[in-house]
């Protein structure tokens, strides 16, 4: 299988007085992962389905590899779609629900059955073909429709919230599979998707969008550490707001000063954008900050943390750190030395 | 130990059941034995003679005029009723989807003589319909086979409304997008998914239509009097003595005959239901 360039390009859509996509510019590179991640209400499920054909965009145009596709019906583009949930035929079984677009192709039911067995094979489910949908858990059922998606060896996969309705394990492995899959067949891939661990997880680049339009659309890694706006900045990852004032393209937050990164709010009182793995705490008996609660996570573990001015923030430090900052610990606070991004401020925000 | 309880109330549970098994016994059982003893009994003695009769002439030509009546307005009711159905399942208008599925609620509780009057007003050699538009001038009866017919579905088609819009309302969207994204035309969805899917219900849906038909006499008996024959009516003459008298034995065979087509019926559907329906287990 070959990968496709899919492009959306100004794309609109409205339902009635919502508007759900509101001039959507993006691009997925051939071959590659791409995520859409957002909120509910954000777009990222009225642009999939745009892309399959079910929605149509009041303004825009989709191209695929160059063509415009935006006006092909549903059943004539070459893409294969996994739905959020329940969407094999519950009356075929596992093997004609895989080979179902090759029947409706009419092709000969040993080359059906033979594709049928090859995909199973390949989603790891080879011995089930007999089976009926309904006797099937979760996992297989989509694994079951990510077969029948790639029967037909689609240029683009679309990946509508596959995993939801799984339970965390299960998800976890599946979304690992369907990298492996996604790699080893080199399928252009449009993940949808609320969980931005999946996300950031599995796609060769995350577009994060809000009321319809692109956020930034950037690798996890960028993603996460340049954030371009403050929602970037909270709809990824756990943020800390502390409380700051601006000066020039500097900002003063807890008594150190750091670099604006992003627009400057005309207030001088600002919000400050700062991860839990950038406040770096140290056990000191006559430090003004105070370690309040503890949760061990492993590798990490994530601390509360009472700041000299009264209010709250988290912290991420390694481990084997947290015996000696247990709860009640004295500390000192600092944070890392790089760009913040800063928004307005308001009242009562703080680590979330 | 532990499961003794459960398996004590277990053992008692079928007690549950019982006045249902009774009500059973005498709404359904005891006619039974009565229609069995009457129809093989002629003159005191037991006798086939009844059974001979009731297969043959006027009771036959009747026993089948029934089951054509039944045929018809179960298919035509079944497919008419869907489409309806589907129509109103589609529609982005809540208000009419309420207002049919009240409407189908009444109407498919519409019979008997009530009915039979309904039409005659409207649609009998009389009937405002038929004089305004002149349909008395144009040879119309309302009748006949045909005219009981459209009565029939008059309460059929509301009837397989109701039987179907569950059904319909079961139909994933997801399926019908799953199957145009493997390149399914809206025919082809049906044919594959939506049909099959709904087999077992639109089965179900024609045996009732043909039980409620087969069975239905008062509307019948209001509009045609004897001018169709239906078995049902034909077992109201025999018992009631007004053609030939000595003959209550013979209606006791006709209903012992409707016994077994509904049999029959049952022996087609319920394979085809449980192939249908293959599935589901």
């Amino acid at each position: 299988m070959n990968g496709a360039r899919v492009e959306f390009r100004g794309l609109r859509r409205r339902f009635g007085n919502t508007v759900a996509l509101d001039g959507l510019d993006l691009t997925a590179e051939p071959g590659e992962l791409l995520a859409l991640l957002g909120p509910s209400g954000c777009g990222k499920t009225t642009a999939l389905r745009c892309l399959a054909g079910f929605e149509h965009p009041d303004e825009g145009e989709i191209l695929v590899d160059g063509s415009d596709i935006t006006r092909v019906p549903a059943n004539r583009r070459d893409a294969g779609m996994v739905f959020q949930s329940y969407s094999l035929f519950p009356n075929l079984n596992v093997k004609d629900n895989v080979a179902f677009g090759l029947r409706v192709r009419k092709a000969p039911t040993a080359r059906r059955h033979a594709r049928a067995q090859e995909l199973l094979e390949l989603v790891g489910l080879p011995s089930i073909g007999e089976r009926y949908p309904h006797q099937l858990s979760g996992g297989q059922q989509q694994r079951v429709a990510l077969a029948r998606a790639l029967a037909l060896e689609p240029r683009v996969l679309l990946l509508d919230e596959p995993l939801s309705a799984l339970d965390a394990k299960v998800r976890v492995n599946l979304r690992e599979e369907i990298r492996r899959l996604q790699l080893s067949l080199g399928i252009t891939t449009i993940f949808v998707t609320h969980d931005q661990e999946e996300a950031l997880s599995v796609a060769d680049r995350v577009a994060v969008l809000r009321a319809g339009r692109l956020e930034q659309v950037a690798d996890p890694a960028t993603l996460y550490d340049r954030p371009a706006t403050p929602f970037v900045a909270e709809f990824v990852g756990t943020m800390n707001h502390l409380p700051g004032r601006v000066s020039g393209d500097k900002v003063t937050v807890l008594g150190q000063e750091l670099p604006v990164e992003g627009p400057v709010p005309d207030s001088a009182d600002v919000n400050v954008l700062i991860r839990p793995e950038a406040v770096l705490l140290t056990p000191d008996e006559d430090g003004d900050g105070k370690v309040l609660v503890s949760s061990f996570r492993g590798s990490t573990a994530r601390l509360r943390v009472q700041l000299p001015d009264g209010s709250e923030a988290l912290a991420d430090v390694p481990g084997h750190h947290s015996v000696r900052l247990a709860p009640g610990t004295a500390v000192r606070v600092a944070l890392v030395e790089r760009p913040v991004l800063v928004s307005v401020a308001s009242s009562g925000e703080h680590g979330r | 130990m532990a499961n003794a309880p459960l398996s004590k109330n277990r053992s008692k549970s079928w007690l549950a059941a019982v006045p249902l098994l009774a009500f059973v016994a005498l709404v359904f059982g005891v006619p039974l034995v009565v229609i069995l003893g009457g129809t093989f009994t002629r003159g005191g003695a037991v006798s086939t003679a009844n059974v001979t009769e009731s297969v043959q002439g006027a009771y036959l030509t009747a026993l089948l005029g029934s089951v054509k009546l039944s045929a018809l307005v179960a298919v035509v009711g079944a497919v008419l009723g869907t489409f309806l159905a589907q129509a109103v399942v589609t529609s982005r208008f809540r208000a009419l989807r309420e207002a049919v599925l009240t409407a189908s609620g009444v109407l498919s509780n519409f019979g008997g003589v009530p009915l039979a009057f309904a039409w005659i007003a409207t649609l009998g050699n009389s009937g405002v319909i038929t004089t305004s538009l002149g349909f008395d001038a144009r040879g119309w009866s309302l009748y006949n086979f045909w005219g009981l017919a459209l009565v029939y579905l008059y309460f059929s088609i509301p009837l397989m409304v109701l039987v179907v819009v569950p059904a319909l309302d079961g139909l994933r969207p997801q399926w019908r997008e799953a199957a145009q994204n493997n390149g399914a035309s809206a025919w082809q969805f049906w044919r594959y998914v939506g049909i099959p899917v709904l087999t077992p219900t639109l089965l179900g849906g024609v045996v009732l239509l043909f039980g409620g038909s087969f069975a239905a006499y008062a509307t019948a008996q209001a509009m045609v009097g004897s001018a169709v024959p239906l078995v049902t009516l034909q077992i109201a003459n025999a018992l009631s003595g007004n053609v030939l008298i000595g003959h209550e034995n013979v209606a006791l065979a006709l209903s012992l005959d409707m016994i077994v087509v509904a049999g029959l019926v049952m022996a087609v559907y319920l394979p085809l239901q449980r192939r249908s329906a293959r599935w589901l287990r």
